[in-house]
């Protein structure tokens, strides 16, 4: 036992030295789980000799609580474009300028100034996709491009429908089912959005994220589902397919930034600006399979990426996109009422 | 020759210096156990910030929000039904889980009790060996067990039993297995302890009076086993009134527990006063479960004393 303790020991010394020997170059990122190419992480660390550690969060809930208390540790964080004005006036991400980097010149057209991060003083894309839903047609012949597979289940899904209880995504998706805008606080729409949901959910089998697993197990056969997650599960099962509801959908994009209290500054904008090389965000749309923004991206992205229905948005149906936005506060108030209230 | 008044004076010194040597551990107890505590208390009582946090504004919203609700349509102030009747489903599950264990870990702890005294070890280390695994691992087998695809589903399939696998997976049963099975072992070992020390020759005495074996185990057994029933009827309906990992994985999340609640709150729902103001109110509920068994395990004793 006693040689047992000291080899722990000796190892536990040399891991430590091994780890102060490699101190030099190091970058902490906090990101979503599954969600970075660990091949393009390898190349970020060999070219620059620097040591990459990932953190996961599940939410930008989460992700924004843990960094506003100060002292994370994490030196980039990766949230969605609905929070990133809320990052930016609580004052937690650096200006790090990526506008004014070498490889700028990459971002596509439509994200090179967007909305949430005017002139790109602090963020890079990341990944961009869709909110809709996924069903698998060997179980529902009809159309699925429509929140009806979800909110008027067809009596072939019924008891087999799942919902990813992502609360502002299932709560917008039913005010576009009935005719309101996304972040409404029109009372007459919220009371239809709550009965539609309240009618709803009985044919519902679960309310969980783990759809890519379950629906190629079979114990979904229809989910409200990402465009990613969608094309990983068709590579799978080629029966199972995305919808773009016509009622409208949801687009949204996750954008990398560098936290002001980072300890490596240096360090995350060299990342920055890697992540904007077309080839290495090729790379990483090869793993978590969405777009990236990167204009010249798709020839280094696999071959079963090219064209696929889940990444290009059909031409029908790019109109009916809305951008995702967080909602006022007071709104997001009866949002919160509402979800309570359907999961009683 | 020692005066009585040096005696008392070193005594109280003594006494003194115990107290400043046991200080600083006394602070850290103090300070770890109460202190976050006390924020959550704090936080109950603040306004909460647009997204998420608390703003430094008083406010009794957060506790007002966890028994009233304002309908968002009518606008008048009722019960919130909706919290409500999670808490009532939460301490339903609780109960159920609690009197399950009861039926299985009863009979479990003493068939242990009853072997010789070197093979019990071996029957105690197999029901710890769950322990050793996480407890996100142990549900997600049970997930494995009962899915549509899973053992069962199978097995029943191919010796022909069934043409199509029976939902179990995302159903009450499936939270109420899962729970029990989580919390087994919590249960058997109180009551393994508490038979251990029991008198057999008690129950040998019953026997020769002609006791019916009924009997023997209502007005023998059970009544000596009451403290061990007790604490380990405690030590499962209190981790399973905040369960939260086992219902959502097995049942599908479909309907929320207070776990569900709290974390919804300081989530997406980004009312912290709020979540606070629920964790406390569940604080309560297990500090009233624990008088009561405080409460019967001392009568209990004075009786028997």
């Amino acid at each position: 036992m006693k040689r047992i303790l000291a080899g722990l020991a000796v190892t536990t010394a040399v891991l430590a030295y091994a780890g102060l020997a490699q101190a030099a170059g190091e970058l902490n990122i906090y990101n979503w789980g599954n969600y970075t190419s660990p091949d393009m992480i390898k190349k970020f660390e060999d070219t620059y000799k620097v040591k990459v550690t990932i953190t996961d969060y599940d939410s930008n809930d989460t992700a924004l609580a843990k960094v506003r208390q100060g002292g994370s540790g994490f030196d980039m964080v990766v949230p969605s474009q609905n929070y990133i004005p809320i990052w930016i006036s609580e004052g937690l991400l650096l200006e790090s300028d990526p506008g004014k980097m070498e490889n700028f010149k990459n971002v596509a057209k439509e994200w090179a100034d967007p909305e949430f991060d005017k002139g790109r003083k602090y963020t890079v894309p990341w990944a961009m996709g869709t909110v809709g839903t996924v069903v698998n047609s060997d179980v529902y012949k009809g159309d699925i491009n429509t929140w009806a597979i979800v909110f008027d289940t067809p009596a072939e899904l019924k008891g087999k429908v799942n919902v990813v209880p992502e609360m502002n995504d299932v709560i917008d998706a039913a005010v576009l089912y009935n005719g309101g805008t996304k972040c409404t606080g029109d009372l007459t729409i919220l009371k239809k959005v709550r009965d539609t949901l309240v009618k709803a959910k009985p044919n519902w089998v679960a309310m969980e994220y783990g759809t890519i697993e379950k629906m190629l197990s079979g114990d979904f056969a229809a989910s409200s589902d990402w465009n990613g997650s969608a094309l990983r599960q068709r590579l799978k099962n080629p029966a199972i397919h995305y919808g773009y509801p016509k009622e409208g959908f949801v687009f949204w994009s996750d954008n990398l930034a560098v936290l002001k209290d980072a300890k490596n500054v240096e360090n995350a904008k060299l990342f920055q600006n890697f992540m904007m090389d077309p080839e290495n965000a090729g790379m990483n749309s090869g793993f978590h399979r969405y777009a990236n923004g990167i204009a010249g991206s798709d020839k280094f992205m696999p071959a079963d990426m090219k064209g696929a229905p889940e990444i290009d948005v059909p031409a029908q149906f790019a109109s009916v996109g809305v951008p995702s936005m967080t909602c006022p506060p007071q709104v997001q108030e009866l949002y919160t009422k509402i979800w309570t209230e359907l999961q009683k | 020759m020692t005066q009585p008044g040096t005696i008392e004076a070193e005594r109280s010194r003594d006494i003194r210096k115990r107290w400043l040597l046991s200080l600083p551990a006394l602070l850290i107890v103090l300070l770890a156990a109460t202190g976050p505590l006390l924020i959550v208390l704090l936080y109950s009582f603040l306004t909460p910030g647009p997204y998420g946090d608390v703003l430094w504004k008083p406010s009794p919203d957060g506790w007002i929000g966890v028994f009233l609700e304002r309908d968002i349509f009518t606008e008048t102030l009722s019960l919130a039904d909706a919290h409500v009747s999670i808490f009532v489903r939460s301490v339903l599950l609780s109960l159920a889980t609690t009197l399950v264990t009861l039926l299985f870990g009863f009979p479990t702890a003493y068939f242990i009790a009853t072997r010789p005294e070197r093979t019990r070890e071996l029957w105690l280390l197999l029901i710890t060996i769950p322990f050793w695994t996480n407890l996100l691992i142990r549900t997600f087998a049970v997930l494995q067990i009962i899915r549509n695809e899973g053992l069962i589903n199978t097995l029943l399939m191919k010796f022909g039993l069934i043409e199509r696998p029976i939902q179990m997976l995302f159903t009450d049963g499936a939270i109420l297995t899962g729970m029990v099975y989580v919390y087994l072992p919590l249960m058997v070992l109180p009551v393994y302890a508490n038979l251990e020390k029991l008198d057999f020759r008690l129950v040998e005495a019953a026997y020769d009076l002609y006791a019916t074996p009924f009997r023997v185990l209502t007005k023998i057994i059970i009544p000596l086993a009451k403290p061990g029933l007790i604490a380990g009827s405690i030590l499962v309906f209190i981790p399973a009134l905040g369960a939260y990992v086992t219902p959502s994985i097995l049942g599908g999340g479909k309907n929320l527990m207070l776990g569900n609640l709290i974390e919804l709150q300081f989530g997406q729902g980004r009312n912290w006063p709020l979540g606070s103001a629920l964790s406390i109110t569940l604080m309560l509920i297990v500090t009233v479960a624990l008088l009561v068994y405080v409460r019967n395990v001392g009568s209990q004793e004075k009786r028997h004393g």
